[in-house]
């Protein structure tokens, strides 16, 4: 499966948010979205998945362009990772994982037993099956997102889009999120995702897109995009990219801030 | 590279947890059949509720022998007790507890939103103000229930409609919201003004006894009219409900799970108007019902919609059921039931919320 942008532009009504967007994911790569608060991040995802209209270009899965494409077409595609929130009503988790599989039901129809089969699966995948029958809203928030990424994949889905995965979760549940990400990928799911950290660039993507104000839009591979000079430019403050060994003797690099 | 999540829990804490969860599942199949049960037991006790006694024992004789088709072995008096006043007036109290309560629900799920009641986009109040206009004009019962109808739709479509140019698709349940609460209001002082034209002495009395809201006056044909709106609105209710769970997690992510949220949301409120008009254009008013039965049927089986909406509608029906036999029979003067759904359910909601689990809210 191959997700193709091409020369999107972005906003909402006749205003533009961002402009001449062109990149490419295909199964197994993981491409990491950056770029400073209020830079179109968000448009751009909304557009992909269908909330909003392209004002011009077009996206493609496997070269068909999803314009004509109806919602269940889509999500039977594209699994949406939103931020963990909390909604109204305690469903128990298990509940909200099943609702992954509404795009593979009938228009009348609820989830069968095979449908939660998947659903317990997907837990099981994502390590959490000790929380299928808590109430969604009393978990933590780290236990939220894992449970929102159970259920983008029981829609068993080709591509993931992911809106910062890493949000609001401590410092070693951001590091197992990613972990879990790289594993998806690896079993040949292709993955979009922002953040704000470019260190998580480093640690699990294979691409890096890296938008700036101004329209400025830069697709490549880590070492290309996550310089100290794009960042600089990009997010306005000096940072230093330093290099350290791991127990495999494998050079992990990570981005250090300067503060002035 | 196989790495276990766990995420900030204690093991213990957790598996206590997950057994009590997993008997609250299990809990639910034995009591949706207690759900079925009690309407019905409440249906043949309400035969025995009023004016005129007559047993339970002789009502399920009476019931047996006319489903046998055996001779009638009692008097004119209980055959017209029983068929002509009962009947119609059980069947309407339950007809309509049950489309509130399922109007209310639906609407709570689709607004992502507990606190919201079936009037929310003025289909209570245009009923209202169609009713109104009908006792001005001298329409008859029949035309007053048909303008009541008709004016309870014809709110939402406003409601509708507005929405849609002020919203330009944008946050579409925000703007739906808040339109309805302009047409509400815009109705209620319609509904005010037809009041203060209305003949103080005869027009005037009949427009505020009737939005108080009462089945004192209903007919089994009454009951067989709004049977067809009933079915119409219920029915792909009760097929859609799957939907409203995914809906209540919001438009977007409801699009990305592959709900087509404009077509569902708008069959959802066409149903849920189909049933608040029909319930508001036979027996006026009944606030509280399309609130707080949700919040109990929550409550009592969970927000799971799969067994939320068979159970509001269930327990609406009974809900509305006891309290107009309690209208009828409690005090020499018959109270008008919406006076007492608010009355009793005023109070009923806060030991709720008193009571109630946190979260379950």
């Amino acid at each position: 499966m191959k997700l193709e942008v091409k020369n999107a532009i972005c906003g909402y009504g006749t205003k533009k948010v961002v402009e001449n967007i062109s990149l490419c994911v295909k199964s197994g790569e993981i491409l990491c979205l950056l770029g400073p608060n209020g830079v179109g991040k968000t448009t751009f995802f909304k557009s992909i998945l269908g909330f909003l209209k392209l004002l011009d270009g077009e996206i493609l899965l496997n070269d068909e362009s999803i314009k004509k494409w109806s919602k269940v077409k889509l999500a039977r595609v594209i699994g949406y990772v939103p931020q963990a929130h909390t909604p109204p009503f305690p469903f128990t988790v298990i509940d909200v994982v099943t609702m992954g599989r509404t795009a593979h039901l009938g228009m009348f129809a609820s989830p069968s037993n095979e449908d939660r089969q998947i659903a317990e699966e997907a837990l099981e995948t994502m390590c959490i099956s000790f929380l299928k029958d808590r109430i969604y809203t009393e978990i933590s928030g780290g236990e939220r997102q894992m449970v929102l990424i159970a259920r983008a994949l029981t829609q068993n889905p080709e591509i993931l889009i992911m809106d910062e995965p890493t949000a609001n979760l401590d410092f070693g549940n951001q590091i197992r999120v990613l972990e879990q990400i790289n594993r998806l990928s690896k079993n040949g799911l292709g993955v979009i995702m922002t953040s704000h950290f470019p260190d998580h660039a480093f640690l699990c993507s294979t691409k890096v897109a890296l938008m700036q104000r101004g329209n400025v839009f830069k697709v490549g591979s880590v070492d290309e995009i996550v310089t100290e000079e794009n960042l600089k430019s990009a997010y306005g403050i000096d940072v230093k990219i330093a290099s350290t060994v791991n127990d495999k003797g494998g050079v992990i690099r990570s981005c250090i801030p300067l503060i002035s | 590279m196989e790495s276990t999540v766990k995420i900030s829990t204690e093991n213990d804490l957790d598996r206590q947890v997950h057994v009590v969860a997993k008997k609250e599942f299990n809990k639910v199949n034995i009591i949706m059949p207690i759900l079925v049960i009690i309407p019905i037991i409440t249906f043949i006790l309400s035969f025995t509720v009023g004016r005129y006694g007559i047993s339970a024992g002789e009502i399920m004789k009476i019931f047996i022998s006319k489903l046998l088709g055996l001779p009638a072995n009692w008097s004119a008096n209980v055959e017209t007790v029983i068929f002509k006043v009962r009947i119609p007036r059980i069947l309407a109290a339950m007809l309509v507890g049950a489309a509130l309560s399922m109007s209310g629900a639906a609407y709570q799920g689709l607004f992502k939103n507990p606190m919201i009641s079936p009037d929310i986009l003025g289909a209570s109040a245009g009923a209202g103000f169609g009713a109104a206009v009908g006792i001005l004009f001298s329409f008859g019962i029949a035309g007053i229930q048909l303008s009541s109808f008709l004016f309870g739709i014809g709110a939402v479509v406003l409601t509708f409609i507005i929405s849609s140019i002020v919203g330009k698709g944008n946050n579409a349940v925000l703007v739906l919201v808040l339109t309805g609460m302009v047409v509400s209001t815009l109705f209620s002082s319609f509904i005010s003004m037809t009041k203060y034209l209305a003949d103080p002495n005869s027009k005037l009395p009949a427009i505020t006894f009737w939005l108080m809201g009462g089945l004192s006056t209903i007919g089994i044909s009454d009951v067989k009219v709004i049977l067809i709106p009933i079915i119409a609105g219920s029915v792909p209710l009760i097929l859609l409900r799957w939907k409203l769970n995914v809906l209540s997690f919001g438009e977007e992510e409801a699009n990305a799970l592959g709900v087509d949220t404009r077509k569902i949301r708008a069959v959802i409120i066409i149903c849920s108007t189909l049933l608040t008009a029909a319930s508001v254009s036979i027996c006026g008013m009944i606030g509280w019902v399309g609130l707080i039965i949700p919040h109990l049927a929550r409550m009592i089986v969970g927000p799971n919609y799969k067994v939320l909406l068979p159970a509001s509608f269930l327990i609406g029906s009974t809900f509305l059921l006891v309290v107009d036999d309690v209208a009828r029979s409690a005090f020499s003067l018959e109270i008008p039931l919406g006076i007492l759904t608010s009355l009793i359910g005023a109070p009923f909601f806060l030991y709720l919320l008193l009571k109630g689990k946190k979260g379950w809210i």
